[in-house]
């Protein structure tokens, strides 16, 4: 593949359209993938395809601590790990400038609305990737009074990666998965969250709670968790 | 600034009351408060007063004043069939060994109490929480609202006629939003600005309501319970045996595991009265010194981020170090971070073998600790532009800090001598030959220089246990000692016991029903006391100050909330 590989001496009287491309004017415009693209400087791929390829190769993932988890997340970033190896390791301080946001962490009732505003913020397309027992089904603390049972509850998740917390391991094992599937042009089902849809369903629609619900603003009602009905 | 009086601790030293060779005089200090004590009870770690619910302040200013209990450890509150109870645990700076208890108990018609936030500044947040999940009111408390749960919450968690299966309604409109309302008032050019609870500074899920005046800032109101996870209902929800070790490893979440299962089994075993082999109390203690190391690691490295934003080296190198004592950690617990390995008695497994190949590791690691530590002070305390940064900023004083129960390394940045291995000794730190790091600046450097050198002091204590550890005898090495499949403590005992843990003192309340999980169990938590300074630290400083004196502060929000 690669001219430089070849002995000086042996050089064949015959050069092919690559080889010539390669030995242009001024060298420093070339570059591995200039020589992958061979005989034509044209590559032909579908827009989509490309953006997915662009996408899942490179990660901006959001800076974004709850628990116990975001150690370990931090030590996924950190060195040894080095999530940055497989092009996803830029943690950005701003959800508006990035696509992944890992849940690292329980989610309890006070942060639950301040987490799907942080999601609302990011720009599309965005992916979640859930973090720890907690995010699953609120893990060891299921039980609590105050903890929400799963990020599913409040924002749609591509990806779970189980474990309390999970080794950093298991989450580039995770990440490195999404961005498979993200190169692939695979998305996840979108989750319907029941605080959205029920707006005091469980009340009996007299005229008064009619001209109650009048009153309520749907924009401020951002969650009401029914805890006895979740999983 | 503290509002209680300037006192002349040294002239007061002399006619303390209650001062024994033997320990508190009890019945002296019941002859000092006179009428006000209307029983008596006895707690296993201190003798308890029982007063009535409008003398508190009376009855804690002279405790406070003329009998030396200058820290308010942990206000317990909790609810019995008849009545409410606020536990007010006292010690001293001097002497924790000294200890004295003060339950107020209050009507079930009408819960109210008189607030020691006179008294004790501490008590502001401690009686808010008690007021928040108890339900017990506080007169004269300067700001009596919710503080872990959202405001529009119903019901108090855990009070006994809870119920957990009613729906709860959260929206957003609880909290200040930042576009509408941008000043104070129209007069006024200082703004409001919310930082947290997602901003890569706060360490977590913290919510600081700052009202900056230019640069510097005005008022900064922490808002809390953004990870409150109900840690004390899964704890009494739980079996003291086995079932509620898993759960402390998830309250100081930087590694600190080990020293935060120590906390409850060093309770637990004084409650039911357990014995813990010698060969144990070593293994704790080397795990839990391991333990620390990556805690202060962690709390280095994120300071240095906070501070100068320094991704690439101190993180990074903080990181490399930690992953060590990880490593070390996962070889004797089996897991890099929630360890589970104290067990009621002991510990739960031996040394992992081949020994001497551990025992390797460790020299290893130790070997090359002092030139890292030397490392970090090139790269962190003795730069210049982290000295501007941190010298003479976030000055905590130490009568503040004592009033606002501050313990662990912002204590003994502010040169309070205080660390309860030494002061309150258990495990094996008594034999061991090690020192208590106090620095007097008072900012945020001297708190960064107390756990760099806290590091060093640990690795001295890991040093001499792994050489006991490797010639103590094979016939000898005991892990666990005999305890009772099921527990069950004494009905109605009550303890109150704390441990040194990488952020201060953290300490268990528990009281026994005669069942086999307790009956309350509240988690004195050095973070939560440690943050309640904030305010000291950073009103009038500059902004970026209060980050850095936030990151001083070392907290772990899961400890703050629980």
């Amino acid at each position: 593949m690669s001219s430089q590989d070849r002995p000086a001496d042996s050089k064949p009287a015959v050069q092919s359209t690559q080889e010539a491309r390669m030995e242009g004017t001024d060298d420093r415009f070339n570059s591995k993938l200039r020589e992958a693209f061979g005989s034509s400087p044209f590559i032909l791929t579908k827009f989509d395809q490309f953006m997915n390829w662009v996408r899942g190769s490179s990660m901006f993932m959001l800076q974004f601590g709850i628990a116990c988890c975001s150690i370990e997340m931090m030590a996924t970033y950190a060195i040894k790990h080095d999530l940055d190896r497989f092009g996803a390791g830029i943690p950005r301080a701003s959800p508006r400038q990035a696509d992944v946001i890992i849940v690292p962490g329980t989610i309890v009732s006070k942060f639950a609305p301040r987490m799907k505003r942080v999601y609302d913020q990011m720009p599309e397309p965005k992916f979640v990737v859930s973090m720890g027992s907690c995010t699953i089904s609120g893990g060891p603390f299921q039980q609590g009074y105050n903890v929400v049972k799963g990020a599913e509850e409040v924002i749609p998740c591509d990806i779970h990666v189980p474990g309390c917390p999970p080794r950093p391991e298991a989450l580039i094992y995770g990440v490195a998965k999404l961005q498979e599937r993200v190169a692939n042009g695979e998305s996840s089902p979108v989750t319907v969250k029941p605080y959205e849809l029920e707006q005091f369903g469980d009340l009996e629609q007299d005229e008064l709670v009619d001209h109650l619900a009048e009153d309520i603003d749907r924009e401020t009602l951002v969650m009401r968790y029914n805890w006895a009905d979740s999983p | 600034m503290s509002l209680e009086d300037p006192r002349d601790t040294e002239a007061l030293e002399e006619e303390l009351v209650g001062v024994t060779n033997e320990g508190v005089d009890y019945d002296a200090l019941e002859d000092l408060l006179g009428e006000h004590v209307i029983g008596r009870e006895s707690h296993l770690n201190a003798e308890a007063f029982v007063i009535r619910p409008d003398e508190v302040q009376e009855v804690l200013f002279t405790l406070r004043d003329q009998a030396g209990f200058d820290h308010l450890s942990n206000l317990s509150a909790q609810e019995y069939e008849d009545r409410y109870e606020s536990v007010y645990h006292l010690k001293k700076y001097n002497d924790p060994t000294q200890e004295v208890t003060v339950v107020v108990p209050t009507t079930k018609r009408d819960p109210r109490s008189q607030s020691a936030e006179p008294v004790y500044r501490t008590a502001d947040w401690h009686e808010r929480e008690a007021y928040d999940l108890i339900g017990i009111e506080y007169d004269d408390h300067p700001d009596l609202r919710r503080i872990l749960l959202p405001e529009t919450w119903q019901g108090h968690p855990m009070g006994l006629d809870y119920d957990q299966d009613q729906p709860q309604v959260v929206s957003f409109e609880n909290h200040a939003n930042p576009l509408e309302e941008d000043h104070q008032d129209a007069e006024s050019d200082t703004m409001f600005i919310n930082i947290g609870p997602h901003h890569p500074a706060t360490h977590g899920v913290l919510h600081l309501k700052t009202v900056l005046d230019g640069e510097q800032v005005a008022d900064v109101d922490p808002d809390i319970g953004y990870l409150h996870r109900c840690e004390e209902q899964m704890a009494q929800s739980s079996k003291y045996r086995k079932e509620i070790m898993p759960y402390p490893d998830r309250w100081d979440y930087s590694s600190a595991g080990i020293l935060n299962e120590w906390s409850y089994a060093r309770a637990a075993e004084d409650l039911a009265d357990l014995e813990v082999p010698e060969y144990a109390q070593v293994i704790r203690t080397m795990a839990a010194e391991l333990s620390r190391m990556a805690g202060h690691m962690l709390a280095v490295g994120t300071f240095a981020l906070d501070v100068y934003g320094d991704f690439t080296a101190i993180f990074q190198y903080a990181f490399r170090d930690r992953e060590k004592i990880l490593n070390l950690l996962e070889d004797l617990t089996g897991q890099r971070l929630m360890f589970n390995y104290l067990r009621l008695g002991g510990v739960a497994w031996d040394l992992p073998e081949p020994r001497e190949e551990y025992f390797e590791k460790l020299r290893d690691f130790l070997d090359e600790l002092p030139q890292t530590v030397e490392e970090y002070h090139s790269l962190l305390s003795s730069n210049e532009i982290f000295q501007i940064r941190c010298v003479d900023t976030g000055v905590l004083e130490p009568d503040v800090a004592k009033s606002y129960g501050a313990t662990g390394p912002i204590a003994r940045g502010s040169g309070i001598d205080y660390d309860l291995r030494r002061d309150d000794p258990y495990g094996y730190y008594p034999e061991l030959d090690w020192d208590v790091i106090t620095e007097d600046g008072s900012d945020n450097y001297a708190r960064v220089l107390v756990r760099l050198q806290e590091v060093e002091q640990s690795a001295r204590i890991i040093e001499q246990c792994v050489d006991l550890l490797a010639e103590w005898p094979e016939e000898d090495r005991e892990i666990q000692s005999n305890v009772p499949r099921t527990l069950r403590p004494e009905e109605d005992a009550e303890i109150y016991r704390a441990v040194e843990a990488a952020k201060g003192e953290l300490g268990i309340y528990m009281r026994s029903d005669g069942t086999d999980s307790p009956a309350r169990f509240k988690i004195r938590s050095p973070c939560f006391s440690n943050l309640q300074t904030l305010p000291e630290l950073s009103e009038g400083e500059y902004i970026p100050d209060m980050v850095a004196s936030l990151g001083s502060l070392d907290i772990i929000l899961g400890e703050v909330d629980r």
